[in-house]
């Protein structure tokens, strides 16, 4: 296998908590045999119901949570932890209060390029990114001071400014109202589109995943939550989301993973 | 004129309506209303600012009638003579005293404000240099989980001693009683500090140290980007209280050390038996205290709204 094919790639990881107090002794196994192998420039999204450890097995590759079993390796290289060549876009945006959303996302160019560019090159790349995600007349205010749809584009662009070898997205647009998660998510397929990102995306929304992904991946219930199914979406980009609506392959995708989602696996609390 | 007039006169009847109420009021008629003098805005404006009024006199009065209820029963038991003064008399001994503060016959001899101005700057060179240790050693203790075990039982020990205990020791080391006061104020001024400060940094949103993993900034990059900005109300709340305690001590301090100061000031006034100019010190210190904590809250407010 070429190593594009292999760009991330997850080997028998699992993942355990310990949770056994003083005397008793107990772990709790959250993911287990996961493996996952996605291209260079795919878009792979996972999916299933809360608890099953997707944003687990997403920590995992961006390094944040090391696991206790199996290895992750990005790039021919072991996940030593986290880096920037692994952007995250946080579920909450996570964006520092105290600084301009320019100054939020200066604070990632700086770090990654700063030693190869000049400080002008610097700002104007983050001028740039800025601009990208549509937020070029806004980038000088604070994030009190702007919507929660441009609270999480100052996110995304800090994640793309550092051009990562891969962006993971923890459930970005799960909190936005659903006009402002359309919009930025055909803008996020534009960037996509001309950046070749690879990513790594969880969600809990199936017509985000259809619409976004290369490959959906389908998680069991936890715990001891592991891959499902892996689903691939064949729909030719660019994809545009009226005329999708009555494709009758992305209806055959959708039941698909529903199926899945709520006919092989109930929710935990409905089941 | 009449085109504001006309305009205004629906918002007139309204508020006369809400005002008085009675169902009859509702079937004023046009012509009636149109009688109105010209300047119909003019009762709509007056009761806002009667509202304004009113919620400045609740803010304002009841604090006056306490401080009244304060001197009314100081009064009241000074009535009968005794050696406390009554207010009138302790009136103007203020007033005689605060004609001339700034009078210098020689050091055991000033006036009252070179004696609160000798007491706030050893409160702020003891404080300044509790800062500049005690808000390191909190990032430290806050950042780096031995080393708090290592020093925190010593803060627990050392932290219920009264800062007076420490005085012995700063005249030994000092030889002089002035460094020795300030020596007491940094004492007490440190442990809220360091503590306040340590706290702070521990609860330092997981999510802010996640995007400094992510972005595997520098440690001074975490440091004045993410720890001191979070870390800041902490530690304005750490200052606010080592202040308030400064103050407390250094009256005390100074009646041990003698010199110039407040504190000093209430002692000697003892020994020439003016028991007035006590009372003066002791609304003074309690004014200057209230001063102090009013600036800090004023400082905190502000920064947490740029923030």
């Amino acid at each position: 296998m070429r190593n594009e094919d292999r760009y991330v790639s997850v080997e028998n990881a699992g993942m355990s908590f310990d949770i056994g107090k003083s005397g008793k002794k107990g772990k709790f196994i959250a993911l287990r045999d996961i493996n996952l192998h996605i291209h260079q420039g795919e878009f792979v999204t996972l999916i299933g119901h809360s608890g099953c450890g997707k944003s687990t097995l997403l920590n995992l590759i961006a390094g944040l949570t090391m696991p206790t079993a199996g290895v992750l390796i990005c790039a021919g290289r072991e996940i030593p932890g986290p880096g920037p060549e692994r952007a995250v876009v946080f579920q909450n945006h996570s964006l520092l209060p105290w600084l301009t959303c320019f100054e939020n996302v200066y604070l990632a160019v700086e770090r990654v390029f700063s030693k190869t560019e000049l400080k002008v090159e610097l700002k104007a790349r983050t001028q740039r990114v800025l601009e990208l995600v549509g937020l070029a007349h806004a980038m000088h205010k604070y994030p009190g001071e702007v919507s929660g749809g441009m609270k999480q584009r100052v996110g995304i662009a800090r994640a793309l400014a550092m051009e990562p070898k891969v962006l993971l997205m923890d459930e970005p647009f799960g909190a936005l109202d659903a006009l402002t998660r359309a919009r930025l998510q055909d803008e996020l397929m534009t960037i996509c589109a001309a950046t070749h990102a690879t990513v790594v995306m969880v969600t809990h929304d199936v017509d985000e995943a259809v619409l976004l992904s290369d490959r959906i991946v389908m998680m069991t219930n936890g715990p001891e939550a592991t891959i499902g199914e892996i689903l691939s979406v064949d729909l030719p980009r660019p994809r545009a989301r009226l005329s999708l609506a009555h494709d009758p392959k992305y209806m055959d995708y959708r039941s698909a993973v529903i199926e899945f989602l709520y006919a092989k696996q109930q929710h935990p609390l409905a089941a | 004129m009449t085109a504001i007039t006309v305009n205004d006169l629906p918002e007139t009847e309204d508020s006369d309506i809400r005002e008085t109420a009675p169902a009859a009021k509702r079937h004023i008629t046009q012509s009636e209303v149109a009688e109105l003098p010209t300047t119909a805005s003019a009762p709509s404006s007056a009761t806002e600012s009667a509202a304004a009024l009113r919620a400045f006199f609740g803010a304002i009065l009841p604090p006056i009638f306490g401080l009244f209820l304060l001197i009314s029963v100081w009064h009241l038991a000074t009535l009968g003579g005794g050696s406390i003064p009554s207010p009138a008399k302790t009136w103007k001994a203020a007033t005689v005293l605060f004609a001339d503060p700034f009078y210098s016959n020689g050091p055991n001899d000033q006036g009252i404000g070179w004696n609160i101005l000798s007491s706030l700057q050893r409160v702020a060179i003891g404080f300044g240099f509790a800062a500049l240790v005690g808000i390191p050693a909190g990032f430290l203790l806050g950042r780096f989980t031995l080393l708090a075990s290592i020093v925190n039982p010593l803060i627990s020990l050392l932290r219920p001693v009264s800062p007076l205990a420490w005085l012995p020791i700063g005249l030994l080391v000092f030889k002089r009683a002035d460094p020795a006061a300030t020596w007491t104020i940094f004492i007490c001024s440190i442990w809220p500090m360091i503590m306040n400060t340590a706290q702070g940094v521990q609860r330092v949103p997981q999510d802010y140290l996640n995007v400094a993993r992510v972005l595997n900034l520098s440690e001074w990059k975490i440091v004045t980007k993410i720890l001191f900005p979070s870390v800041l109300p902490y530690m304005l709340t750490g200052i606010r209280l080592s202040i308030g305690t400064a103050w407390l001590v250094i009256v005390a301090a100074e009646m041990l050390t003698g010199g110039v100061g407040i504190g000093f000031w209430v002692w000697d006034e003892w020994n020439n038996l003016k028991v007035e100019h006590i009372i003066i010190a002791i609304f003074v210190i309690g004014i200057v205290g209230l001063l102090l904590e009013q600036m800090l809250i004023l400082l905190a407010k502000r920064l947490h709204t740029e923030g």
